[in-house]
């Protein structure tokens, strides 16, 4: 397997008022294609930042993020967003959902904005929708399903146009645990059945566990990176 | 280009249901909307009636539509500068006139009007009264006595203000006095049959009317006249018609004028009028202006992280932007259509009976108003409005939607 995230030597810091606080602190990171990996760390630690930069949502103020193969800096705002859309699938931990939007719908935008036909669309939609586990709420909006299936929908968004790559941040913070385990569940098999690499953000002790490489982010530096030799269950 | 409708319709759909989310501020920005919409289509359509009246008014008053004299006649009316043969130039001019045209020959020529006690000068209208009372305001002003008759070569009509003026009243005598074609000053007595009453007191002071043959006998005219006046069937014909006639008339001795040339007075306040109404379009569109763009920058501002997660999903800047424009466009169509509505069916409930402003009689026929003002809703009046709140409205949308298309995935999402 080749390696799908790459970043060099990446650091962020934030403006507070005249107060620059900064978030992360020469990152170098290599994420394998096919890889189930956590970034973990308490509050405030960096990982979510880091996450919005290898998902080229915010801009590094140094070093150099390479994800399949594209360094961020050389690319245009809306070549990046070609990126996002074709080969990066997000999964927030507020689920962000479009509100008014079924699930259905919800799935089917980003291969809309793909420009996949609408017979197609709905037919992928309805397919991965059952894969997680929602066939029967796929016409319902995002304020009639609970938490656990606004964020399986988000899931089901992400993975929908075949990504290379999914990134979740904190994506079990607001379920229950068995929910939260459910989902776990979800990404790994399709970690395992489509090949996709996750990237997840946690301080989940349980999340950990399913994850084949851990890494802990501390106080914007790299701590630790532990690789597992076999998969959890 | 898969399914561009396709795109297209689900765009509109999300738009459609974003524009509902707050279903009380929409109906805020879409009631501004209607109003501003309804009263420009009202009053412009009010401004039009009364510019259309004003047109009407003096078409009514002896200009008619078409004017044909003699080249040097407009710059000095003088008896001299009178069209000769007028039937033979008529034939070569019918043709060029559309169907419903009438006309009438004139004379027109400055004289003294008096009696035992006043004398004052006017301007004396020799008339072929069958043909003028289908051309001109004279026909149907007769209030006393009667409308002067073929042959009646002894009669003449006065107006009412001339009467009070001079004291008299029907069935008396008044002498004109005026220079004949031989430059000799000549005079005749003329019996009053008709006192006319027309808008203006200085035309009912300023015009006296005889019979055509009278008058050409009292100047020694022969068959000689003054003027040709035409009437069109519409105000609009009235410059291309003029240009026709001139070219059939190019190298004989008439000058041919529209009313435009004839009335540059009338002309001018046509194009202020134009230009008046173009800017109470924007004074109205600027108060809703700031509505418009107060309510997308509230909607925008609150779905700012909505923004910053499409923009997450891959959505490109330009697309945030047509989104936010879209669902302004939804609202001002809708807005837009129903003040359309309103603003029609308003004007159409005012020129059932018109607005009477008799009460203000003196006033509105000083400023050469009609005395009831009728709305005229003219398309392209219609279509200006319309385009004003479309365009600007858009124009002013446009801010908030490069605000959210600007700001980075991450920006957008932390936004509060």
């Amino acid at each position: 397997m080749g390696t799908i995230v790459e970043c060099n030597g990446v650091s962020k810091s934030y403006r507070q008022g005249k107060l620059v606080v900064p978030a992360l602190a020469e990152i170098d990171l290599c994420v394998e294609a096919g890889g189930f990996m956590a970034l973990a760390g308490p509050s405030g630690s960096g990982k979510t930042t880091l996450l919005n930069l290898i998902g080229g949502l915010d801009d590094a103020d140094s070093g150099t993020i390479r994800v399949d193969g594209r360094e961020y800096a050389r690319q245009s705002k809306a070549q990046l967003a070609d990126l996002r859309l074709h080969r990066i699938g997000f999964v927030f931990q507020a689920y962000n959902l479009i509100p008014v939007l079924s699930a259905l719908e919800n799935v089917e935008y980003v291969m809309l904005l793909q420009g996949v036909a609408a017979r197609e669309r709905r037919r992928r939609a309805r397919e991965v929708l059952a894969v997680v586990g929602l066939e029967g709420m796929a016409h319902r909006r995002p304020a009639e399903l609970s938490g656990g299936q606004q964020q399986r929908v988000a899931v089901a968004r992400a993975i929908v146009s075949n990504p290379s790559i999914v990134l979740a941040d904190e994506p079990t913070a607001n379920l229950d645990s068995k929910t939260g385990e459910g989902l776990l569940h979800l990404m790994q098999r399709m970690n395992s059945d489509r090949g996709v690499t996750f990237i997840f953000s946690t301080h989940d002790e349980m999340v950990m566990a399913y994850a084949r490489r851990i890494v802990q982010i501390r106080d914007g530096r790299i701590a630790d990176d532990l690789h597992k030799a076999s998969e959890h269950r | 280009m898969i399914g561009n409708l396709d795109v297209v319709t689900m765009e509109l759909q999300l738009a459609w249901r974003n524009i509902w989310r707050n279903p009380r501020r929409t109906a805020v920005i879409l009631t501004a909307v209607i109003i501003g919409v309804w009263s420009m289509v009202g009053l412009g359509a009010l401004m039009r009636g009364i510019l259309i009246g004003m047109i009407q008014n003096n078409i009514d008053t002896l200009t008619g539509h078409i004017q044909i004299h003699q080249q040097a006649y407009p710059d000095d009316p003088a008896i001299e500068h009178s069209i000769s043969d007028p039937e033979t130039w008529m034939s070569a001019a019918r043709d060029a006139l559309p169907a419903g045209s009438r006309w009438s020959q004139r004379i027109r020529i400055g004289a003294v009007v008096s009696n035992a006690r006043h004398t004052r000068g006017a301007i004396l209208m020799g008339i072929d009264p069958a043909a003028e009372a289908r051309l001109s305001f004279i026909g149907t002003a007769v209030t006393e006595g009667a409308y002067l008759a073929d042959g009646d070569t002894g009669g003449i009509l006065i107006g009412r203000a001339l009467a009070q003026q001079f004291d008299t009243r029907l069935g008396r005598k008044l002498i004109l006095t005026a220079q004949d074609s031989d430059g000799e000053i000549v005079s005749r007595a003329f019996r009053i049959r008709g006192i006319y009453q027309a808008e203006m007191a200085d035309t009912e002071k300023g015009f006296l009317f005889v019979n055509r043959q009278s008058a050409q006998q009292l100047l020694k005219l022969g068959n000689r006249i003054s003027e040709i006046a035409i009437r069109l069937p519409a105000h609009e014909m009235a410059v291309p018609v003029a240009n026709d006639l001139k070219a059939r008339l190019a190298g004989s001795p008439l000058r041919v004028r529209a009313w435009p040339e004839i009335l540059p007075l009338l002309k001018a306040y046509v194009e202020m009028f134009d230009t008046f109404i173009l800017i109470w379009f924007i004074v109205v569109f600027v108060a809703m202006g700031f509505g418009i763009l107060n309510t997308t920058l509230m909607a925008v501002f609150e779905r700012m992280r909505e923004f910053g997660v499409l923009k997450a999903l891959g959505m490109r800047p330009g697309r945030i932007v047509r989104g936010v424009l879209l669902e302004t466009l939804l609202m001002l169509v809708l807005g837009i259509g129903a003040g359309n509505l309103l603003g029609l069916a308003t004007c159409w409930g005012l020129s059932i009976t018109g607005i009477d402003l008799s009460a203000m009689a003196e006033g509105v026929a000083y400023a050469g108003m009609a005395r009831i003002i009728t709305p005229v809703v003219w398309i392209r009046d219609l279509l200006r409005a319309n385009l004003v709140v479309l365009l600007l409205g858009l124009l002013v949308c446009l801010y908030p939607a490069i605000k959210a298309a600007r700001m980075t995935p991450v920006a957008a999402m932390r936004h509060h």
